[in-house]
């Protein structure tokens, strides 16, 4: 019993260990070059070596996609809820986001480019429009699938279109938009990093093009590491916020844990 | 005693008048869910409609409520004739539709904070209408469980919950689609003397769509037999039988008599298929 709740504690941290243990071990058995694949151990050396500008370049790209993010949180709920609230905007926008959402980005870059300049507005800007798409979807999803059962309820009850919105359709929506931040942070960070990989002078993207141009690998896997890690930071941050604000939402996972607890 | 025909009952116009109504969902084929539908109900009366399944016993609900309109024909309730979803309604289906991020004292809260006067009073009378909503859950057997969420309840308190939101508002019209129709068979029995000491107790005007007989005669005044799609009302029958009726009465004579010619009428309704 507590066995296997300690397996289910440890599991990440063992896979994880696992994939670089593995991954050090083959670098070294057949002796890849480094500027080819270096070890974990020679990118986290890299790490430590150019820990300053590391640092400065990872912080302004924190900063580009947190700033990026929260626009995309705005922007996205306030279309999510108003296509989820009216099914004839659903249906008259549906076409135009899907082809939207199918454009790669990093052939928008160019473009934001020519408007604002190299640097950091194009960053945000390609960070926002990667992000806010699942935040729409998700939120547009969780008040379209309000039960009718609930809707005629309300609806006899003299209820207004909005108040069904504001006590069910928002309030059953909420697990749904946080599910969505814990996507749209990781692709947040995706954005910004393609923008400042093609057009910036600053930010981990531009570090990675810098090291790359000169064959410092380990320092390019090293950025990797570092964006890798910020994910996860944000990620667990999303997802503590989800477990905080919609309890009733998540039951079904306590409820598997406590089991196997049990 | 409520036989429903006590002599001043039967002068009084009736409280819901639904007159030679029909409704033609609009669609690829265009299904007629009913035609030429009549159906009364008196200020306070218990009326059950059954019917074989599909015969548009949700849509009469849709009618009465409000939120559906006939294609022809046209329903009153109280005096006025029904244009626009009524505004005092209480519903209850098989699904119990509750809000999961509210407790069970929340969810009878709901009602409240929608249904004018109570809406604009609710902040500041908060506590009259926690104290109103806690003594209906006790009442239907549900004290000490007001603060647990709808998936931390059984089926049957969940509908019990459900029950109790469709009438905390005191609505002109009970409305009930088949509300016992997921439970099994003994929480059900439990459920109609809830709802039959309640009527009791508060006389509110109640439409009850079932496809189960033995639970329309045990609670009706009134049973109405639909017949299948477009949906008519092929047979009607007083219940004189006397309340409170208790589980012993339903292997009475007199009630298995009632359930027979339900079924009968039945039976004509799918042969007419």
């Amino acid at each position: 019993m507590n066995w296997r709740k300690s397996m289910f504690k440890a599991s990440p941290w063992l896979t994880t260990i696992s994939f670089f243990l593995i991954w050090e071990i083959l670098c070294r058995l057949l002796k890849v070059p480094p500027f080819v694949l270096p070890a974990p151990s020679q990118a986290v050396a890299a790490l430590i070596e150019f820990w300053p500008g590391i640092w400065l370049n990872a912080s302004h790209t924190l900063l580009t996609t947190l700033l990026g993010f929260g626009i995309a949180v705005i922007f996205g709920v306030a279309l999510g809820v108003a296509v989820g609230a009216s099914p004839l905007l659903y249906g008259a926008l549906n076409p135009l986001l899907i082809g939207f959402n199918s454009i790669p980005k990093v052939a928008v870059v160019p473009i934001l480019v020519l408007w604002f300049g190299i640097g950091t507005p194009p960053a945000v800007i390609t960070a926002f429009l990667v992000a806010f798409f699942p935040i729409s979807v998700n939120v547009a999803t969780g008040i379209a699938t309000t039960e009718p059962e609930l809707e005629d309820v309300l609806r006899s009850l003299g209820a207004s279109k909005f108040d069904v919105l504001y006590r069910v359709g928002l309030p059953r929506s909420l697990p749904y938009f946080f599910a969505s931040l814990k996507i749209a942070i990781t692709l947040a960070f995706v954005g910004s990093v393609i923008s400042e990989t093609v057009a910036s002078n600053q930010g981990i993207g531009y570090l990675m093009m810098a090291a790359s141009s000169t064959f410092r690998v380990p320092l390019v896997f090293a950025a990797l590491f570092v964006i890798a890690a910020m994910g996860i930071g944000m990620h667990a941050i999303a997802a503590l916020f989800e477990r905080r604000h919609t309890r009733w939402a998540v039951r079904t996972l306590d409820r598997s844990n406590f089991a196997a607890e049990g | 005693m409520a036989t429903a025909q006590s002599p001043e009952h039967s002068k009084r116009s009736p409280f819901v008048i639904v007159e030679d109504a029909s409704l033609l969902y609009q669609g690829e084929q265009g299904v007629l869910a009913l035609e030429h539908f009549d159906l009364s109900i008196m200020q306070g009366e218990f009326s059950a409609v059954v019917g074989p399944s599909g015969c548009g016993k949700s849509t009469l609900m849709k009618l009465i409520s409000g939120l559906s309109r006939p294609t022809a024909g046209r329903v009153v309730v109280g005096d006025a004739e029904v244009k626009a979803p009524l505004k005092n309604v209480g519903m209850a289906f098989q699904n119990p539709a509750l809000l999961p991020w509210r407790t069970a004292l929340e969810n009878l809260l709901l009602p409240l904070q929608v249904v004018r006067p109570h809406r604009e009073r609710f902040r500041v009378q908060r506590a009259r209408y926690v104290e109103q909503a806690r003594m209906l859950l006790t009442k239907v057997g549900l004290a000490g469980v007001e603060n647990r969420y709808p998936w931390e309840l059984s089926g049957g308190m969940q509908q019990r919950v459900s029950l109790c939101r469709a009438l905390i508002h005191n609505p002109q019209i009970l409305l009930l689609d088949e509300p016992f129709g997921a439970l099994d068979a003994f929480t059900r029995e439990e459920l109609w003397d809830t709802l039959q000491t309640l009527w009791q107790e508060q006389r509110f005007t109640v439409l009850l769509v079932t496809h189960d007989l033995t639970e329309a005669v045990y609670l009706a005044d009134t049973a109405h037999v639909i017949s299948t799609r477009p949906g008519r009302v092929i047979y009607g029958c007083k219940v004189e039988l006397p309340r409170p009726r208790g589980s012993e009465i339903r292997y009475t004579p007199a009630f298995v008599e009632y359930v027979h010619e339900l079924r009968a009428h039945i039976g004509r309704a799918r042969d007419l298929l």
